[in-house]
């Protein structure tokens, strides 16, 4: 599972200004990498996120998922890749409120269209993983930031997708949470998935073995391709 | 995605809103009772009518004096009283299948036994008249041919009559006095009850058509010839045949001078049908009018709904769900909606229809048809006035419905 990004630019019309938030990334990430993206807010980092997660469109450029050009695809084909292929982790965990944390970790099955049985048990089996079980019946607000965070970690793991993406995933977090959610992470780096995360804080920088710099819509530095390096 | 799945998903969403759930499924109820409550009062009316209109007997002609009516208009002029007891016989011995004449006469009296005295109904009849409104006798015997002869002051009265006059005891054989007149009672008739329009049947007395125009009435004239055909397929022609035996007995040469007119039981019937069945639709369509308010009130929630629940939508959409899945969920949420309220309007339909006949006086009849289209109805409802919010739900941006707040 690779991914190559050729000259991405995302040009937001506001009013009648243009603003570029991306501004032409040249970018490739290899299976098994674990790449952390750094930069000063408002660089562009969730607007590269948000297409590397198809979750969003470039407004030009190219970017080829496993060698398939992602702009080709229809709303729904790019529906089925978040689905099977990535796991998204948001800053805000946006778990649905209503139900339990077990019923949130199996939703991406729901659409996966598994089976209620087979979804019951893997979504158990993943909440066991990021040590919540004892917390499968409870609902979002009945969790702490760090386990609501682990919870949505959990949900992004079920459909066993080889990328997992996460803009800020410990923004809100203590430093206790965040290094519990960060060895999760690296042990997934270990199992061998794509990991790509954003995140302010160098020391959370330092677990990946590559680290990008963005500003103003670019990638202005790019350390540790494929080996780990310590961070500039 | 599963449509269990959908379906699961569409009822939790309901419950976690329940009032306000249950405050648009109203609309659906009113809506659906209302058409259901408001045909089977009108096809209350309808049955009501047909029975009176059948009351009177299968395959009936009925012969009047005096010209037609047009839209209630006499059309000629000097309606004389024409149709004579000779015009009766004349029917009965030259018109084939025909299985009675009955020529009668009435008028109200104040009939009296001792101190007991009751107004009433008397019918001149002949004996023909109770083999065509079906009549028995309880006791006693029926009026005769020999009795109409020799115009004996013989008289039938019905069971409201004999227990006006003469309570518990039994009447036959006892005089009564109509007009100061004694006459024998020879029988009792057996009660048929109230008519389907409201009318005691029992409430009469029958006494010999001659005895009645001659010796009570003082007539030379009749008012109606009631004419049993022998089959339904017989009854046009003998209507024709009719017609054209009394305007030759009257001298008519056209049918616009008739001084008489022959009704058809089955026509009328037929129109009094199709006026209730207008009244049914119309009733029907008012209802149904209550019904596509309360879809609106479906859709008006719906897009209230789906503006709340955009981050849902955004969650859902970044997780994999296709404009398909969000398309049902919104879909089967507003039709189990609709679903529901549907099966309590049919409830509180029939409930309200019941609650009619047993309050006000009259039927009301509930039949199979506007309970099963109403509640397809309310279905195609929640599908149509659900398809709109639920395309605006799937047709969102991810990325934009995770940004809103
Ligand atoms: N929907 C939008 N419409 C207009 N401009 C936008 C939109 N989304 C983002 N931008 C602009 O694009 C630029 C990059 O935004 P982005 O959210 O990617 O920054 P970021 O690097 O994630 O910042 P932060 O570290 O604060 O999260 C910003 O200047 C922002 O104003
Ligand atoms: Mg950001």
């Amino acid at each position: 599972m690779t991914i190559e990004l050729k000259d991405i630019k995302k040009i937001y019309q506001v009013g009648t200004q243009q603003v570029a938030a991306l501004n032409g990334i040249d970018l490739n990430i290899k299976k098994g990498e674990f790449a952390a993206l750094m930069g000063p807010s408002g660089s562009g980092k969730s607007t590269l996120m948000n297409i590397l997660g198809c979750l969003d469109r470039p407004t030009e450029g190219s970017y080829k998922l496993d060698g398939a050009e992602v702009a080709h695809l229809g709303d729904d084909e790019l529906a089925k890749t978040r689905n099977k292929k990535i796991g998204f982790v948001f800053q805000n965990f946006n778990l649905l409120s209503r139900i339990s944390a077990l019923e949130n970790v199996a939703l991406p099955l729901v659409y996966a269209g598994v089976g209620y049985k087979e979804r019951h048990e893997r979504a158990h089996y993943f909440l066991r993983a990021v040590g919540l079980d004892d917390r499968a019946e409870h609902q979002p607000n009945e969790l702490s930031g760090g386990q609501r965070q682990r919870v949505a970690i959990a949900r992004a793991l079920v459909n066993d997708p080889s990328i997992i993406m996460a803009d800020e995933p410990t923004g809100n977090l203590d430093t206790k949470s965040t290094r519990e959610i960060m060895n999760i992470f690296m042990d997934l780096h270990e199992q061998g998935k794509t990991v790509i995360l954003v995140t302010h804080e160098p020391e959370i920088a330092e677990c990946a073995s590559r680290q990008l710099l963005v500003r103003d819509g670019k990638i202005t530095k790019d350390v540790g391709k494929g080996v780990k390096m310590d961070v500039v | 995605m599963l449509f269990r799945e959908s379906v699961i998903i569409a009822i939790k969403a309901l419950f976690a809103n329940k009032m306000r759930s249950i405050l648009t499924m109203l609309g659906i109820i009113i809506g659906v009772g209302a058409v259901i409550a408001m045909v089977s009062v009108g096809m209350g009316v309808r049955k009501q009518v047909q029975d009176s209109i059948a009351s009177l007997g299968s395959n009936m002609l009925i012969v009047t004096a005096g010209a037609p009516r047009v839209n209630g208009v006499r059309q000629a002029a000097g309606s004389g009283e024409k149709l004579k007891l000779d015009d009766a016989d004349a029917i009965k011995k030259k018109i084939k299948n025909i299985d009675y004449v009955a020529p009668n006469v009435q008028k109200s009296y104040q009939v009296v036994n001792g101190n007991q005295n009751w107004n009433t109904t008397v019918y001149g009849i002949t004996s023909e008249y109770m083999m065509i409104r079906s009549l028995t006798v309880k006791s006693g015997s029926f009026i005769t041919t020999n009795d109409m002869n020799t115009r004996n002051r013989v008289a039938v009265i019905g069971a409201t009559v004999a227990s006006n006059l003469f309570g518990e005891s039994n009447p036959v054989g006892k005089n009564i006095r109509i007009n100061n007149d004694p006459y024998k009672v020879i029988g009792v008739l057996a009660s048929k009850g109230q008519s389907s329009m409201g009318q005691d049947q029992d409430d009469c007395v029958l006494i010999p058509i001659t005895t009645a125009m001659e010796r009570l009435m003082a007539l030379t004239s009749i008012r109606t010839i009631n004419i049993q055909v022998s089959s339904a397929d017989k009854i046009d022609m003998v209507q024709e045949q009719v017609e054209t035996l009394l305007r030759q007995r009257h001298r008519i040469k056209k049918p616009a001078d008739d001084d008489f007119e022959v009704r058809n039981l089955t026509s009328i019937m037929e129109t009094m049908t199709n006026t209730t069945t207008m009244i049914t639709l119309l009733l029907g369509s008012i209802a149904a009018i209550s019904l596509l308010v309360g879809g609106i009130g479906i859709m008006n929630i719906m897009m209230v709904s789906v503006t709340e629940r955009t981050r849902e939508i955004g969650i859902r959409k970044a997780l994999g769900a296709t404009f398909k899945d969000i398309m049902l969920q919104f879909l089967i949420e507003s039709i189990v909606v609709s679903v529901i309220g549907g099966v309590i309007g049919i409830g509180v339909g029939c409930g309200a229809a019941m609650a009619i006949s047993q309050v006000g006086s009259f039927t009301t009849v509930i039949t199979i048809e506007p309970i099963l289209l109403s509640f397809l109805f309310s279905v195609g409802i929640g599908l149509f006035f659900g398809i709109y919010p639920a395309r605006k739900a799937a047709k969102l941006d991810p990325i934009e419905a995770l940004r809103y707040e």
